[in-house]
């Protein structure tokens, strides 16, 4: 797929996620308007991945981090065909697969169960890790929150990677510049983060996380070292009042507000 | 003793915890918040903003929380280390056990939504385990109020304890139950209601529907004996032993799994000094489904008709 489709493609499962946040009553739609670009381009043009084959071993493996934008994660499977489209509907519902957080062991397409920050990067490492134990050509992408880059697992993970050499990871920092109570400059500041990657021996890549043509060569760059993307992105993209607004983290939009986002999405289609 | 829970008004034990807190820190200087980007969910924004210098925000990262609170301790502050229980105790569990319980730090940790209060975001939210986990430190009391009297009860208690404790308190809105003046006093159980048939003892959200279960059992000729067992640990063997040989037959209700928790707790008083019919109602061992924290209970056994059933059931057993 083009840019230009991919975007088309991305401002549909940004209306969906919306629209499955509002009628759940819930959801992390901040992290979520932010990472939808990158979740677009990984699954409708970088990721090989067979859809009726989830488990397929030459898959390329992905694992999102931070799982509390599970419900995004769950309508791109759903455009990819991991699993019905209907089912998003049943998003929170009782007894639903689609919980707030990523269920390796009922959703097709997870790998592996995420939720508590700083646990995703360590596991792509061991993916990673896997491949070259084995062989295998598959490719492990990751994606956190910069917040999330807080946890000090993931500068252990960092490490090992540079360690072992893994040209065959890729960590995607879905850099908003906000976390859950706060922007991160009033909290933990961890910017700038490219030094801080590269120090730890990584190949560091900056580009505009909610810019198609930009998000797609930077997950196709293949190099001799662990790649980072520093994917500067605006928290809430996409819905003017939204962005960058740091109690949307987790609100839920009103009827009037809902219907304000809807018209602002679908404007854009 | 006996009368109907009356009080049908829910409370969220959070704003009881942070006014307590704030009170208190109005009056000790030596009291600091320390969280982890936790500052609206354990209701600290108005301490906050009365005390600026006095939370420190680590990020999201809860063992440098757990550490720095640990040296906080040591360089003189009164540390009340707030964070979403999952993370608090299951991410620090390390931190908890070498930096607090066995260095003694005088620190508080509270563990702010535990149980399943996080409902829908699932199982890596649910901290079901927190009870398992912490009682089996030593030199670590565990907490567990049922009310906002005993929450804020209980945080005046912790401020006053001279040694680490962890308070594991809830979102989800439950009744009073205690006494406006109700004292905390470690290691008690609180007799909530006479019975001689059989004991049910609870903690924490489960406390309230144990009344109700022993107000339906009343109303089928069932005296029921409620126990509010607040501290897991140091369990209060006298209350069990005591209900045991007193009413022959225990339930036990927790918002935790059946493993290590409140009813292993009791089970192992029991066991050893007046083995009885018993039955633990709990998490049976299972990631939960998706669904709220109110559904979980009750999909697990605990609406309170449910809980009669169980306790007619051990009462057979006798
Ligand atoms: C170990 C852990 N601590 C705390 C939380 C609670 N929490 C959920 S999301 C969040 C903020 C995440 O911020 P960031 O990583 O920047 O994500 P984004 O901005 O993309 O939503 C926090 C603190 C958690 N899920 N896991
Ligand atoms: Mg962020």
């Amino acid at each position: 797929m083009e840019p230009t489709e991919l975007e088309r493609v991305a401002r549909q499962i940004r209306l969906r996620d919306l629209q499955a946040v509002y009628e759940a009553g819930a959801g992390h739609i901040g992290g979520e308007m932010s990472v939808i670009d990158i979740l677009t381009a990984l699954y409708f043009r970088v990721l090989r991945v067979w859809p009726d084959q989830p488990r397929h071993p030459e898959r390329d493996r992905f694992v999102l981090s931070k799982g509390h934008t599970a419900c995004a994660l769950y309508v791109a499977l759903a455009k990819r065909g991991f699993i019905p489209e209907e089912e998003i509907s049943t998003f929170l519902q009782p007894h639903s697969r689609l919980n707030g957080h990523p269920n390796n062991n009922k959703v097709p397409g997870v790998e592996t169960n995420t939720g508590p920050l700083g646990h995703g990067l360590p596991v792509a490492v061991g993916m990673a890790k896997a491949a070259k134990l084995s062989g295998a050509k598959y490719h492990t992408y990751v994606v956190t929150g910069d917040g999330e880059m807080q946890e000090g697992s993931n500068w252990e993970a960092i490490m090992a990677a540079a360690q072992f050499g893994l040209d065959n990871l890729t960590l995607v920092i879905d850099h908003n510049r906000f976390q859950q109570g706060a922007a991160l400059a009033d909290t933990n500041d961890l910017a700038p983060l490219r030094p801080k990657l590269e120090a730890f021996g990584w190949d560091v890549t900056e580009i505009n996380g909610n810019a198609m043509s930009e998000i797609v060569p930077a997950l196709e760059h293949r190099g001799s070292r662990p790649h980072c993307i520093v994917a500067h992105t605006n928290k809430g993209h996409g819905i003017s009042f939204m962005q960058d607004r740091v109690d949307w983290h987790h609100k839920v939009p009103s009827k009037e507000q809902y219907d304000l986002a809807v018209a602002e999405l679908s404007e854009a289609i | 003793m006996n009368a109907p829970v009356t009080a049908t008004k829910l409370h969220d034990c959070r704003d009881a915890f942070a006014a307590t807190l704030e009170k208190l820190a109005a009056n000790d200087d030596s009291i600091v918040a320390v969280c982890n980007d936790s500052v609206g969910s354990s209701k600290l924004g108005g301490f906050k903003s009365r005390f600026p210098d006095r939370l420190v925000n680590v990020g999201i990262a809860e063992q440098n929380m757990v550490g720095v609170g640990a040296g906080l301790a040591n360089g003189g502050r009164l540390p009340f280390v707030c964070g979403a229980s999952p993370f608090l105790t299951g991410r620090a569990l390390e931190q908890i056990k070498a930096d607090i319980a066995y260095s003694n730090a005088n620190v508080k940790l509270v563990g702010i939504s535990s149980g399943m209060a996080y409902g829908e975001l699932g199982p890596t939210h649910h901290s079901i385990e927190d009870f398992a986990w912490t009682r089996a430190l030593p030199n670590l009391p565990v907490i567990a109020p049922c009310d906002r009297i005993e929450t804020a009860a209980a945080v005046e208690w912790a401020a006053g304890y001279d040694g680490p404790c962890f308070l594991r308190l809830s979102r989800v809105g439950v009744p009073d139950l205690l006494p406006a003046d109700h004292k905390f006093e470690l290691g008690k159980a609180n007799l909530l209601r006479e019975g001689s048939d059989v004991t049910l003892i609870a903690n924490g959200t489960l406390t309230h529907r144990m009344m109700k279960a022993a107000e339906i059992l009343g109303s089928q000729g069932i005296s029921a004996r409620v126990l509010n067992m607040a501290t897991v640990r140091p369990i209060d063997e006298e209350a069990i032993v005591a209900a045991a040989r007193e009413t022959g037959a225990i339930v036990t209700a927790e918002e935790h799994t059946i493993f290590g928790g409140l009813g292993s707790a009791v089970a192992e008083v029991i066991v050893e000094h007046a083995p009885v019919p018993m039955k633990r109602l709990g998490v049976p061992g299972i990631f939960a489904p998706t669904g709220s924290a109110e559904f979980l209970l009750d999909e697990f056994g605990m609406r309170p008709a449910s809980i009669a059933e169980a306790a007619l059931a051990v009462i057979k057993r006798k």
